[in-house]
């Protein structure tokens, strides 16, 4: 028995099986990115001040990549409506396009920005050691003028093995640009571009330092939350990627070849789940990159 | 704002069709770079100060509310769509906008304060 609705609509409804399927799939999505998106804005808000880092994220590599994603929106609605148009041909173009794009996202995330953050670490200063630390953390001048206070020193670890030897007292960071200028106004807000740490070696006594990590999940809430949302929302453009890979291959031609309409719907569907990913990043992208 | 609609057999209308769609083609596009556009908007915003650290968020998210409802409106086909995916988003909008109460909630902590 053939399962009706796959590709006309139903009388009443005006809507075919996986139209309906695919929005009450992403209205579990809005639930699901929601949630955390809700538990971002409860760190957030009990954040003490300075405990929520600003500027550490890489702005024209986030900028570039939410382009991307916004390219590749536009390319898989061409390839519908090129479908549409029984253009197969620029239907192809269309979704190598797409997936391309999906593909250079993931790789940008993957193998440029969260290997940068595990190399990466920041040493918190026990509160009654931050007089000690005044040249590099500038508190005086930032309480002055009302800025949140800096409670740790971040840059490259250059003796790594103080992690894990004992006999080794101090560790020596090669700061991030504000700590080797704190009292610079032009440190006062992030940069747009990325300075990498500077040559500065800053001496921290292990005995000052409440905890030292790599930029991780394990560092603070807010890169707990932006592990969390961007891992799943990285997960969610592999599905797509996939998914689209799928629709390119030789074997979704037959499909075409069959019913046109019926790939048409396919393509359709999956494009919702695609926008609905480019739309959770529109959100994403200025609450962990830019605020 | 209607989405091209279901495609005809009859190779006369079909021509009329094609070119329907050809002039929702020029529509994303436009959207796209609109899109591309505010992008750019939201990150020179950023670096502009608006008072408070709230306010720049304020700015930033009614930028990117606007983003979100072109992408929903005009890609996902919102601005044209059946009664029923309507009503399943005024479900999903309703319990989402309690989740975030929930947190609100959960933040202001009544009992204790």
């Amino acid at each position: 028995m053939e399962i009706p609705y796959t590709i006309s609509t139903r009388p009443d409804t005006g809507l075919w099986n996986a139209k309906i399927g695919i929005w009450l799939f992403l209205a579990s999505e809005v639930m699901l990115f929601g949630g955390l998106f809700s538990a971002y804005v409860f760190l957030r808000l009990d954040a003490q001040p300075g405990e929520w880092p600003h500027g550490l994220l890489n702005v024209p590599v986030g900028t570039m990549n939410t382009a991307i994603l916004i390219m590749s929106s536009v390319t898989v609605v061409l390839a519908w409506a090129a479908l549409k148009m029984r253009r197969y041909r620029a239907y192809w173009w269309y979704m190598l396009a797409t997936i391309l794009c999906g593909i250079i996202f993931l790789f940008v995330k993957l193998y440029y920005e969260w290997p940068q953050k595990f190399n990466h670490f920041g040493a918190f200063i026990k509160p009654e050691a931050r007089e000690k630390y005044e040249p590099y953390l500038g508190n005086h001048r930032q309480e002055e003028k009302g800025l949140e206070p800096r409670i740790e020193i971040t840059g490259h670890l250059e003796n790594r093995e103080a992690l894990h030897d004992a006999n080794i007292k101090e560790y020596e960071i090669a700061v991030d640009p504000v700590f080797a200028d704190p009292n610079n106004p032009a440190n006062d807000r992030p940069h747009f571009l990325y300075v990498p740490p500077t040559d500065k070696v800053v001496k921290v006594d292990k005995e000052d330092v409440e905890r030292i990590d790599s930029f991780g999940p394990w560092h603070s809430a807010y890169f707990a939350s932006y592990f969390t949302i961007t891992g799943l929302h990285g997960a969610h453009v592999l599905g797509g990627v996939l998914v689209f890979l799928y629709m390119w291959l030789p074997v979704s031609k037959k499909i075409y070849q069959r019913n046109p309409e019926h790939l048409a719907n396919r393509v359709e569907v999956s494009g919702l789940f695609w926008h609905f990913v480019d739309l959770v990043w529109i959100f994403v992208f200025p609450l962990f990159y830019l605020l | 704002m209607n989405n091209p609609p279901d495609v005809t057999q009859d190779p006369k209308e079909y021509e009329e069709y094609a070119h329907g769609v050809h002039m929702h083609v020029k529509r994303y596009i436009m959207v796209g770079v609109t899109l591309l556009a505010f992008t750019l908007i939201t990150v020179a915003l950023s670096y502009v100060n608006f008072g408070t650290r709230k306010a720049n968020i304020g700015v930033a998210m009614l930028v990117a509310t606007f983003k979100a409802g072109l992408v929903a409106a005009i890609f996902m086909h919102l601005a044209a769509e059946k009664r029923l995916i309507y009503r399943v988003l005024v479900f999903t909008g309703f319990f989402v906008l309690g989740l975030f109460w929930l947190t609100f909630l959960a933040w202001y902590n009544p009992v204790v304060r």
